[in-house]
């Protein structure tokens, strides 16, 4: 038995949309909530990656800023390494927050363009206060910098002078810095280029091996979760819908959702495929379908899936949320 | 592409923005035709100059950019020297364009049926009724239902997906021969992007219509294209039929590009990688523009700038003359 | 081993002075300067308002007498027109005033303490906008309610009005001898108290976009504290906004002081601002000193005029989109 690194238990967040208070009374509406994860649980062993997958709105970035504590959760519990991250305290908090950083995804934004790459990849080191002078500190940044594939020298420019997947790798190497764990990647590949995005992905799987890291890593593209992760969650509205080893899910997917999904990438084995797509699109998470979320798409619902909604099942391998499988 | 009708062609096309450090090579002498109601593919990594190529043939270019030499000609006349007046009557009637964002692309103060009928009426000679029902018939075409009430809504009550259809239609409204389609799936989420992109694939073909399809995903090109021109840093590097540029590429960059694609269900170690990134416009390279980065490279590549030369398969701008599958 | 210095001195030397001469060259060719020299107009508003600012600050130095001193004047000299006129004097080249002044002096403290004034409390509101936008643009909620409802507050009084009102419940608390020495700073206070709130609406809005951004994202994922945030992630990229704000605010501040002492409630006449002293030209002008009005007059329409000039041209350079 592999120990898990995370583990989140029915995690739920709630956002408040509700128009302005001043109108809002006028007009005698209630307050409106937006349901963006409604009960996800999930665990990821040491060691391995685990991705979530699903179309836009399906609240998959939502988990990686509720697993990173940039939001908070309205109910249930994410345990890292034994400590509940919600109910900890601030100081506490910031000795665990050693254990996991996170790599966005625009990486435009999220290097402050205004700092030298030293700064940025330095600045976790300060905060923490892992380096004893400033030659240790500028020893380690070049450290980083060669570990990521970087020269140390690039350390005295700013973001604006790399191209993107050099920015991404500076992003990597300032997660790195705190020595972490555990990496929550929120899409960090959508927005390179397919022959950079090769490199950026080369790059974490070797830092993988190298440091033993554990990824959750958040993607649209099928075709780069299959290759990157061990195991896959499927995300539908808030909800998980599968979660099974990578092969499985891909080779056989058991719910109906996936099925459409797996129908719908663009292949290049098979060149200008008739397709007959699956209608209709991702509704609104504002006001989500009752029971299953997905029956108003799903192919094979019945009567019981417009109003029961079905829970994530242990079929051994994999787990699915369907009433029909 | 010999048994069928050419309608336009891009001869040698060089375009310049002028930077007050020396004027930028944008684009470098692209040539490649298009036939009759096929679907030609443009693709390459941003940068490499190919929605650049679109505005190019649209005639919507920045002020800061000129055109220094080639020439684009549509159905035998060439159309990159018109003056703005005649270019504009081309643009909405004879070529029109389908952009990324279905969000921007729409008027969000028009009711969608004030945006079909306007573009009808300005280009055909019909009248608002006619046009109104050309615009729900379209419409139904591209799948959306009750057409004739949604027509009445503003842009901001229809998904992104519909969204996109509604700009399909706005743009095929007018019949024109061809279509510029710059990334017309990128913001749509994968289920979205296939509705769309078999919705485009069965219209044009229905309507005969030629396509240009600019996009960097090559998935999206082997779904929908019959043939593809691979773009490095403002160059067309091969061109050819679908089918051979995605089994048997002969470019050292397209086999890079190819191989650095994570396929589904092929688990490897590690992707293929092409080192390095594309360079910037300012600081090319001599000779091939790719030779910093190929794995293939030989004497005389940083000196000599390859052209395109049309092998067994696909038009190859490479210096070697053995094929790649033989190198390996 | 002198061989080797006297070998390598020259090269030495020689490397220094190239690299001089790139570090010239790169700024000479930098984006700035180049459409800095590509501006006629903003290089002759730069040159003036250098010319303006070295005159003034360096009043001391450049004004032959001390109006401040009474020893310095003599009513005998008064109301001498300028020097170029019939009957002008060498000694007074833009004239005197009624009390016997040199207006050229004059004009010198009073662009001094016009200047003082204005670079005080664009300052102040300068900072005291940024801190409150920052704040309300990175926490976001009721904190960001309650000071942009004060903001908006602000926003509807008058600075002209807000400065009478200070102004009259000032001379009501202090006795009546101090009100020359406080009234520079019921100045400083009106203009910064009815001047911040752009500051802080700039800010707040910059703040707003680039907390959404993930670089701040990242630091908080760190653990950054929340003031490091504001302060070393996002001040620095929301400071050109204000930069251009602040200098367009400059020649507005010294224009209102102007208008202020212009009412009376500026500036005293023992500390003349270019204001008061039009104030008190302007009592003249109908008996034939125009000088004493016009130079004054003449002096701030300029300084603002550049002032505006070169803040155009900071927001076109520091503007990606004008490029």
């Amino acid at each position: 038995m592999v120990e898990s690194v995370v583990s989140v238990e029915n995690l739920q967040i709630k956002f408040d949309v509700s128009v302005p208070l001043l109108s809002r009374l006028l007009k005698r509406k209630p307050k409106t909530y937006v349901h963006a994860v409604r009960g996800v649980d999930f665990s990821i062993k040491k060691g391995e990656t685990f991705s979530l997958v699903g179309e836009s709105g399906c609240g998959k970035s939502t988990v990686a800023k509720l697993l990173s504590g940039l939001h908070k959760p309205s109910d249930g519990s994410v345990v890292f390494k034994g400590h509940d991250l919600v109910s900890l305290s601030r100081s506490k908090l910031k000795e665990v927050r050693r254990g996991f950083q996170m790599i966005f995804q625009d990486p435009y934004a999220s290097l402050n363009p205004r700092w030298k790459v030293a700064d940025i990849i330095g600045e976790p080191i300060d905060l923490f206060g892992l380096a004893d002078s400033k030659q240790h500190k500028q020893a380690m940044v070049i450290e980083l910098l060669h570990q990521v594939g970087l020269s140390g020298e690039d350390r005295l420019k700013y973001p604006h002078e790399f191209s993107g997947g050099q920015r991404q790798r500076i992003s990597i190497a300032r997660a790195l810095a705190s020595k972490p764990e555990f990496l929550i990647c929120d899409e960090p590949t959508s927005a390179l280029d397919v022959s950079v995005q090769a490199q950026v992905l080369n790059i974490m799987s070797e830092l993988q091996e190298k440091l033993g890291l554990t990824y959750l890593f958040i993607s649209h593209d099928m075709s780069v979760v299959s290759h990157f992760s061990d195991r896959v969650g499927i995300m539908y509205l808030g909800r998980l819908v599968e979660v099974g080893e990578v092969a499985d899910i891909f080779n056989s997917p058991k719910h109906p959702y996936t099925k459409m999904l797996m129908e719908a990438i663009p292949s290049m084995d098979e060149i200008n495929k008739e397709r007959t797509p699956v209608s209709g699109e991702v509704p609104s998470p504002l006001n989500p379908p009752s029971g299953c979320a997905f029956h108003p798409r799903c192919p094979n619902a019945t009567h019981a899936c417009a109003s029961e909604s079905p829970v994530l099942r242990d079929l051994g391998e994999r787990s699915v949320a369907c009433l029909n499988v | 592409m010999d048994d069928k009708q050419v309608i336009l062609s891009v001869k040698g096309l060089c375009l310049e923005f002028s930077h007050r450090k020396g004027a930028i090579k944008a684009l470098r002498d692209i040539s490649f035709d298009m036939c009759q109601g096929e679907i030609l593919g443009v693709v390459g990594e941003s940068g490499a100059g190919k929605s650049l190529t679109g505005s190019a043939i649209m005639g919507l270019l920045d002020d800061s950019a000129a055109i220094t030499a080639g020439e684009i000609v549509y159905q035998g006349q060439r159309i990159d020297n018109l003056d703005d007046a005649s270019r504009q009557a081309l643009r909405g009637k004879e070529i029109s364009a389908i952009f990324q964002d279905p969000l921007t692309s729409l008027n969000p103060v028009l009711t969608i049926e004030e945006q079909l009928t306007e573009t009808i009426l300005t280009h055909l000679p019909l009248s608002q009724s006619e046009a109104l029902e050309k615009a729900i018939a379209l419409l139904e075409e591209v799948g959306i239902a009750q057409a004739a009430e949604r027509i009445k809504q503003y842009p901001h009550q229809f998904s992104g997906g519909m969204r996109q259809r509604i700009v399909i239609a706005l743009a095929l409204c007018v019949d024109p021969f061809i279509v510029i389609a710059d990334e017309p799936t990128t913001a749509l989420d994968v289920s979205v992007q296939s509705q769309v992109l078999q919705l485009l694939k069965r219209l044009c073909k229905q309507h005969g219509t030629t396509v240009m399809l600019v996009t960097h995903d090559m998935g999206v090109i082997a779904e929908v294209c019959d043939r593809v021109a691979v773009m490095y840093a403002g160059e067309v590097v091969e061109i050819g039929k679908v089918h051979d540029i995605v089994k048997h590429p002969q470019h050292p960059y397209t086999v890079g590009l190819m191989d650095s694609i994570p396929r589904i269900g092929v688990r490897k170690k590690r992707l293929s990688q092409i080192s390095g990134s594309m360079p910037r416009l300012t600081e090319l390279p001599c000779g091939c523009k790719f030779h910093p980065r190929c794995q293939f490279k030989q004497f005389g590549c940083d000196t000599t700038t390859p052209c395109l030369k049309q092998t067994t398969t696909t038009a190859v701008a490479c210096l070697r003359d053995i094929s790649i599958e033989e190198h390996i | 081993m002198n061989d080797l210095i006297a070998t390598q001195e020259p090269s030495l030397k020689r490397r220094w002075g190239a690299k001089m001469t790139d570090i010239v060259s790169s700024v000479w060719d930098s984006d700035i300067v180049y459409s800095l020299r590509n501006s006629k107009v903003t290089i002759v508003s730069f040159i003036v308002m250098a010319v303006i600012l070295i005159l003034g600050l360096g009043a001391d130095l450049f004004a032959p007498t001390n109006p401040f001193d009474p020893t310095s004047f003599s009513l005998f000299d008064s109301e001498i027109p300028p020097v170029w006129t019939d009957s002008g004097d060498s000694r007074f080249i833009l004239g005197t005033d009624i009390q016997g002044r040199d207006v050229y002096s004059l004009l010198l403290y009073g662009v001094r303490i016009s200047l003082m004034v204005g670079f005080v409390s664009v300052l102040l509101s300068l900072v005291l906008g940024v801190v409150l936008g920052l704040i309300s643009g990175y926490f976001g909620g009721k904190v960001d309610a309650l000071i942009m409802r004060i903001a908006d507050a602000m926003l509807s009084f008058p600075t002209i009005m807000f400065a009478l009102l200070v102004s009259g419940v000032a001379r009501g608390i202090f006795p009546k001898e101090m009100h020359g020495d406080i009234s520079v700073y019921v100045i400083i206070f009106s203009i910064t108290a009815t001047g911040w709130m752009q500051y802080a609406r700039t800010v707040r809005g910059a703040a707003l976009l680039e907390s959404g951004k993930e670089y701040v994202q990242a630091a908080r994922v760190m653990g950054s504290s929340s003031a490091r945030i504001m302060f070393k992630h996002i001040l620095p990229n929301t400071i050109s906004p204000v930069l251009v704000i602040g200098t367009l605010h400059i020649a507005l501040a010294v224009l209102t002081e102007a208008t202020l002492s212009f009412l009376g409630v500026g500036m005293p006449p023992n500390q003349p601002s270019l204001g008061t002293l039009i104030n008190e030209g302007n009592q003249y002008l109908f008996s034939g000193q125009w000088w004493v009005v016009l130079f004054p007059a003449m002096v701030l329409v300029v300084l603002a005029l550049c002032v505006n000039l070169v803040g155009d041209w900071i927001r076109d350079v520091l503007n990606p989109k004008l490029r």
